[in-house]
């Protein structure tokens, strides 16, 4: 008891004195080689051990959790179908299109072909068997840069909170949890973007931490491992975006608390805001640039995502019908013809035998704008005012000219392309585009002109490299696609509408892509090929597009953002039947549930810290160091949580459960600072006796034995379960379905 | 005792001749012709229809917004003496002798001419110059587009006048906090009238303007964030003791959230009070809902008996109702033998879900031990977890489920009505059924409150619509399916009993005769008023108008620059037609001012971040609080509907452009404070700053016409109007 009354009053001069006047909002420079703290109230469970014992400890149950039966189950499980048919897409080299970046699919494209797997694999859906292909090397590189979050987590803890129990807290939390355990278990892509994410943050963390060693060594390099690290979560998905911003707000706050330094001149302060602009905006900038352009040059062959892609684009693909083209260079009637909008991603002129629904303008054809190669695809242009054929070798050719008035014929379905003054049926103030007619035969309402950007009159129209505007005699108004998804009736294809306001927009643009027309000689064409700029803003506008695009269906029951920290419902990996090998992405329930009390603990105490410093009550220096530790570093991660869970409420897209495991590594952070802080609180208040430090040093002890056991209970979840279904009272896993919504 | 007779009684009377012309000039400027013209114009056939319900007391719900501001108008509709008798089907339609437009307008008219007074006085609260309070009266006059908007019956101006009238009660409450020196007494007065006054009254109508339309909660927000950071000085202010503090939270707690609630709460309850009547939204709304209005549900479920049975005749309605609210129903046909798609299908009786009241909507609980279908003498209630068989009334078929797939949905099984067509098919009509808000897990089966799955006894599929509508063959019902990877709850699984009696008969005939024969009722049902509202509440905020683009909307980012219009109403014969166009001087104005202070504001934080100060430490608080008050309101105003999936018109932009506006003032008063040191450029700026209102003015008197609908403008000069190309505005082809 003497003893800790005693060192408390000892600690408090000196310590407060020298070393946190420098910087003062910062938690004094630290890091592996700083001496040990004067021993305190709390002080067993740290000094003796060291920093680098227990890092190897948890590492090492880390990894020991994350490949404990990694090749189970031998089948493709869950998304494994995209991200593995996306490597092995890699190293076919085919050309595909996903909404994700390019870097996690081809690290794990990398992964593959360098443990041995040949590509050959078609991951068709989940349940597949894998037989003798090689998958385990995929899942391992998932599972070891899984692992290394628990590492990364600990040291952030420890430079956040210079507290050895914390971080260990924070360790066990995410080693323990089950949920973490399975999503590292396959080839996935949430394992990588979490390891750039807390690569991100723990370096973003550590050149806080040499804030007192300004353009250091150790400074650049963690400096530039931030941008690094952000260029690596950007590159995975688009939710690596909240991580720049979190990184973004602390440089901004940063820059903003040195601006208030008067002891630093301009020129310096010129200096600390290159550094960081150079290192966290034009170099993972440039990282991020150069993936896609590693991306670009590894994809060289046709495959299933072309048709997304403007001509231009295809036309550097090998086996693409574009690729050294060879076609009649000028347009004729009678050519058979496949119509590309220019917008970016905009589809191909399309028309199926599908009527509009009643009470969608007048009840005709179907007229949208389709992004895959189809027979539908293709028109023949023929003159508006006979139905001759073309093709009959009586006629001589006869080319289109810009400024003709044509008529474009569907050929499936004979119809003519055709718009009156209905209303379009998603862009009101445009008019409706339908196919009319029977076999050609239509009305005035039928004759487009046909017009190149930037001709004169009369001269011809080329393949691909005319930019072309369909002009619709009556109205006067130009054929363009919206850019809208029509609803269900229309097979979800983009809109075709007419509209009446002449603006110079790539929507109201077209160029002939394919041309049939066996009267003229086929000529090489080497087309425009499109700048890098040109290509990766092309593949951004066409990721965007998917993205917003993966709308939920009606009467679907999809996963809500509120669901996700209370754990309410996990997600099926594998398995659905009593004799299947079932794995259940289910969280640990008890840390979840952990978390979550401490995100409302943290709040409170938060607010209790800062509404009592404002009201200018006297802490002591130790409650003070605590309060600093608790609003400036528990703070930092509570804006990453925020920053990683709030933005969902706002989305409109389908959501899953694995959403929310960025933000449940920053909650269970918080969950190893916040209790510790506590802990230590109450140590302090408890000084007086002996009791202070058994609490916290009991109180440690018993969380972190509190976590085991619970993934003793639980651990089945993520190394899978046989047997009857939990909901079967028999099943030994029955009296683990707490919440009636789990499903294992 | 008498000594206050000593003293004479002295009334003073201080009469701000500025704010008594400008509400003299704004009313003279809104209510001028207001009931011109005799017609319905744009939205009003939208308000109009709903003032119509209330006025009969009809039972309505509208998904834009809570009922305040329909209810406001229903206020001037009974002013007026509107019987509700007109068909509001089309803009332009003449109104009727009986519809006394110029008192619906009324209300809109005066909301709006008493913005001006209220802008001049929220300037002079924030400390500015009456010369520039005057200006933001001004321009908030001449402003074309807040003209025309509250010339109608619109609710918009209605809602900009609340939103007004909270910041200016806020900031009149807060700058006499301000002069209080502390004592028991002064506190206790600044608590009385600050609160109970400016702020109470004030923050009244915060909660009203809530109600207009959701779009008044982003204003909410804003006050409750600048009461926050006043709060929080408070906090900081180390003067006061602990518990004063403690008060003036409480107190401001109390004017600004419980109040609001409370008033929130008590409009909904005047809303329900006033429409009891069935109507034509009945359908949206549970079965319970529905029995708590008279006429409609209630007329036929009224002395239903309120135990389910074994015996008993119901029909069974689908909780969800989406895509529209439907009644579990078989009828003789049967599924294809193969889908179109070449599946097979088990050819059995259809099941769907049929969105009309039918006789094929009845269906019969039945005790799988027992043959009779009638109830027994007492009745044998249906309890949680009972197994039961649903016996379809005019078919006498079995609900049956199995292995089959469903007609659209695959994945999921098909239910039938078991035909045994002596195949290896055996019936597999046992269902359990779960009551899924029950209390205990020995309740009963209840009429219309108990929500129920019924769970399949064999495969534990769950009875589920899918939302799909069938084929031709299925005449186009919707879908039911048995959900066997039953993902957790949804309100598709769920059904509730509406119509409900105990059957009486065992043979066919007779059942079919009962069957076809109303129910008959004696006991009403009364939900209790917070379930009411918040289903309600919960059915407007969920409620999804197929939202289609409109021929006038606009997207926000049109309308900063003014790029859109709208037309809402062309004279039937002359060119005269009403648009929706703002003062174009002043929107550019106002983009402007925001662009300047945006900077200028950068330009002073940065600077006093390294100790310069251009301006005095009031100066720049002023500047601070001015600006965070309009560039705030602006912007609050303005962001969320990036993020809107909503049909958006340019008039949802009108509350934004009002704190626009008032920012105009700010930063010219700012300018001539700092930037005119000397005489000559004091003089030169004021010589600008006439001309320049002067030229507003000519804007406005220009574009009145299409402001006000008169006079009539030739096609030549409606095409000299056209000053952008977007510009919609109509002339006619002779």
């Amino acid at each position: 008891m003497p003893l800790a009354v005693g060192c408390c009053q000892a600690e408090s001069g000196p310590r407060c004195g020298g070393l946190r006047q420098r910087r003062s909002r910062r938690a004094a420079a630290g890091g592996p080689s700083r001496p040990p703290p004067p021993a305190r109230a709390w002080a067993p469970l740290e000094a003796p051990v060291g920093v680098w014992t227990p890092l190897a400890f948890v590492t090492l149950l880390s990894f020991a959790s994350r490949f404990y039966r990694l090749s189970e189950p031998p089948h493709v499980c869950w998304d494994e179908t995209h991200f593995g048919k996306m490597g092995s897409y890699y190293i076919n080299r085919t050309f595909f299109f996903d909404v994700h970046p390019p870097l996690g699919k081809m690290l794990i494209g990398l992964a593959g072909y360098l443990s041995g797997y040949d590509g050959t694999f078609p991951f068709q859906k989940p349940g597949d068997r894998y037989e003798h292909h090689n998958y385990i090397g995929m899942r391992g590189f998932c599972a070891f840069l899984g692992s290394c979050l628990v590492p990364f987590a600990y040291l952030t803890v420890l430079e956040l909170s210079k507290s050895l129990s914390a971080a260990l807290l924070a360790a066990f939390i995410l080693i323990f949890d089950t949920g973490c355990i399975t999503l590292s278990q396959y080839i996935l892509l949430d394992p990588i973007l979490m390891f750039f994410l807390m690569g991100a943050v723990l370096s973003m963390v550590k050149y806080n931490s040499y804030a007192d060693r300004p353009f250091s060594a150790p400074w650049w390099f963690w400096l530039s491992l931030t941008g690094v690290n952000l260029a690596g979560a950007m590159g995975v998905k688009f939710v690596g975006l909240f991580v720049v911003l979190l990184v973004g707000l602390n440089t901004v706050y940063d820059l903003w608390e040195l601006l208030g330094d008067l002891s630093l001149s301009l020129v310096t302060l010129g200096k600390h805001l290159l550094a960081r602009v150079f290192c966290l905006i034009l170099l993972p900038l440039a990282l991020y640039t150069a993936q896609f352009a590693v991306h670009f040059a590894a994809l060289n062959k046709s495959g299933p995502g072309d048709g997304f892609f403007s001509s231009a684009f295809q036309s550097r693909l090998i086996g693409n019908n574009l690729h050294n083209v060879s076609v009649p260079e000028h347009l004729a009637y009678g050519s058979v013809i496949t119509m590309k909008n220019l917008r970016m991603a905009g589809g191909y002129l399309h028309s199926h035998w599908h009527l509009y629904p009643e009470g969608v303008g007048a009840r005709q054809q179907q007229v949208t704008a389709y992004l895959h190669k189809d027979l539908n695809n293709l028109w023949i242009i023929k003159k508006h005012d006979s139905n001759t054929d073309h093709l009959d070798p009586s006629y001589s050719v006869e080319f289109v000219r810009h400024g003709d008035v044509i008529r474009l014929e569907h050929k499936e379905s004979s119809r003519n392309l055709h718009s009156h003054q209905h209303e379009a049926p998603m862009t009101r103030k445009h008019f409706q585009v339908t196919g009319y007619g029977i076999n050609g035969t239509g009305d005035a309402n039928d004759f487009w002109r046909i017009e190149v950007v930037g001709r004169k009159a009369g001269k011809l129209i080329k393949v691909l490299r005319s930019q072309i505007r369909l002009t619709h005699l009556a109205t006067g108004c130009i054929l363009g696609s919206s850019g809208k998804t029509l609803p269900k009736w229309g097979w979800e294809q983009v809109e075709v509408t007419c509209s009446p306001y002449v603006k110079e927009t790539p929507n109201a643009l077209w160029n002939v892509e394919d041309h049939i027309n066996p009267k003229l000689p086929n000529i090489s064409l080497d087309v425009l090929k499109p700048s890098f700029p040109e290509i990766l803003l092309e593949s951004h506008m066409v990721m965007i597009r998917g993205n917003s695009g993966l709308k939920p269906k009606e009467n679907e029951v999809t996963s809500k953002p509120w669901h996700w920290p209370i754990n309410y419902q996990g997600l099926r990996f594998s398995g659905v039947n009593e004799t299947d090998y079932r794995v259940y992405l289910l969280g640990n329930p008890v840390v979840w549930w952990l978390n979550l009390v401490t995100i409302g603990l943290y709040l409170t105490m938060a607010t209790c810290a800062i509404v009592a410093m404002k009201r200018g009550v006297h802490l002591t220096a130790e409650l003070k160091e605590l309060s600093e530790v608790l609003l400036h570093s528990g703070g930092q991660i509570m804006l990453g949580w925020l920053l990683h869970y709030l933005p969902f409420f706002m989305m409109g897209r389908v959501l899953y459960f694995h959403h929310y495991f960025p933000a449940m590594l920053f909650s269970s952070m918080l969950t190893g600072i916040t209790w510790d802080t506590l802990l230590k609180f109450c140590a302090g208040c408890l000084s007086f006796c002996s009791m202070g430090r058994k609490v916290y040093t009991y109180g440690m002890l018993a969380l972190m034995l509190l976590i085991v056991y619970s993934f003793y209970l639980f651990h089945p979840l993520s190394y899978g379960m046989v047997g009857p279904m939990a909901s079967d009272p028999n099943s030994p896993m029955a009296g683990l379905r707490w919440l009636e919504s789990w499903e294992f | 005792m008498l000594g206050f007779l000593k003293h004479p009684v002295v009334v003073t009377a201080e009469i701000n001749v500025n704010l008594v012309v400008l509400t003299v000039m704004g009313l003279i400027n809104r209510l001028w012709a207001l009931s011109y013209p005799r017609a319905v114009v744009f939205d009003e056939v939208y308000y109009g229809q709903f003032l119509s319900l209330y006025m009969k007391r009809i039972f309505f719900v509208d998904d834009s917004g809570p009922p305040f501001g329909h209810m406001l108008l229903a206020f001037g509709g009974y002013l007026g003496g509107f019987d509700g008798n007109f068909l509001w089907n089309r803009i332009g339609a003449e109104y009727s002798m009986n519809v006394p437009i110029w008192f619906l307008r009324l209300l809109p008219a005066l909301t709006g001419a008493l913005c001006v007074p209220l802008a001049y006085q929220i300037l002079v609260e924030l400390h500015y110059s009456h010369c520039a309070a005057f200006g933001a009266a001004l321009l908030i006059l001449f402003e074309n587009s807040l003209i025309t908007q509250s010339r109608l019956m619109l609710l918009e101006s209605v809602l900009i006048f609340f939103i007004l009238l909270a910041i200016m009660c806020y900031l009149k409450f807060y700058n006499l906090q301000k002069c209080s020196p502390f004592t028991a007494g002064w506190w206790f007065w600044l608590l009385l009238t600050g609160v109970a006054c400016s702020c109470a009254v004030g923050l009244v109508f915060v909660c009203c303007l809530l109600r207009v339309k959701y779009m008044g909660l982003f204003t909410y927000v804003l006050l409750l964030a600048i009461a926050g950071v006043h709060s929080w000085h408070l906090i900081g202010d180390q003067t006061l003791s602990n518990v004063s503090v403690l008060c003036h939270l409480l107190a401001r707690g109390l004017a600004l959230v419980v109040i609001p609630v409370a008033m929130y709460l008590s409009f909904f309850y005047i809303h329900l009070a006033l429409l009891y009547r069935s109507g034509p939204h009945d359908q949206i709304m549970t079965s319970a809902f529905q029995a708590s209005l008279e006429g409609g549900l209630a007329r036929i479920t009224q002395g239903q008996p309120l135990e389910i049975a074994y015996g008993s005749q119901v029909t069974l309605r689908n909780v969800l109702g989406k895509p529209m609210p439907c009644w579990l129903h078989s009828h003789k046909n049967t599924y294809p033998i193969r889908y179109e798609n070449g599946r097979g299908s088990s050819h059995q009786q259809q099941v769907t879900c049929y969105p009309f009241k039918d006789v094929n909507n009845w269906w019969i609980i039945k005790d799988p031990g027992m043959q009779q279908l009638v109830v027994s003498n007492p009745p044998r209630p249906v309890r949680h977890g009972h197994v039961v068989q649903l016996v379809h009334g005019i078919t006498t078929r079995y609900l049956n489920t199995h292995d089959v797939a469903a007609p659209l949905s695959p994945h999921s099984q098909e239910i039938a009505c078991y035909i045994d067509y002596n195949i290896s098919m055996p019936a597999q009509n046992l269902w359990r059924v779960e009551i899924v808000n029950r209390e205990s897990d020995t309740d009963v089966w209840k009429t219309i409150l108990s929500e129920v799955r019924f769970v399949h006894v064999n495969t534990s599929a769950v009875l589920k619509l899918s939302g799909a509508s069938l084929p031709e063959w299925g005449y186009r019902q919707l879908e039911i399916i048995g959900e066997k990877l039953s993902k957790g709850y949804h309100q598709s699984m769920l059904w509730n009993v509406e119509e409900h009696r105990y059957g009486k008969s065992q043979e066919q005939k007779e059942r079919e005769v009962e069957l076809h024969s109303p129910t008959q009722a004696d006991i009403s049902k009364n939900l209790s008023f917070m379930a009411r509202f918040t289903e309600l509440q919960w059915k407007i905020l969920t409620l999804k108008n197929e939202d289609t683009e409109h021929k006038y909307s606009s997207s926000p980012l049109d309308w900063i620059t003014m790029d859109t219009n709208i037309a809402y109403w062309l004279h039937p014969v002359s060119g005269a037609q009403i648009h929706l166009i703002g003062n174009v001087l002043t929107w550019a104005s106002a983009n402007v001012a925001t662009l300047v202070y945006v900077c200028l504001f950068l330009w002073y934080l940065l600077r006093r971040r390294r100790k310069i100060c251009d301006i005095s430490e009031d100066g720049w608080w002023l500047w601070v609080s001015a600006g965070g008050l309009c560039l705030g309101g602006w912007l609050v105003n303005y962001v969320p509907f990036f993020m809107m999936e909503k049909t958006l018109f340019l008039y949802h932009y009108l509350p934004a452009l009002t704190f626009q506006i008032l920012l105009i003032p700010v930063v010219l008063q700012h300018l001539s404070d700092h930037f005119c040191r000397s005489q000559l450029p004091k003089n030169t700026f004021s010589a600008l700053m006439v001309a320049w209102f002067s030229s507003i003015y000519l804007v406005y008197r220009k574009l009145s016409p299409l402001t006000y609908g008169e006079p009539a403008l030739s096609a030549a000069e409606l095409r000299a109007l056209r000053w952008k190309d977007s510009w919609d505005i109509l002339i006619r082809k002779h």
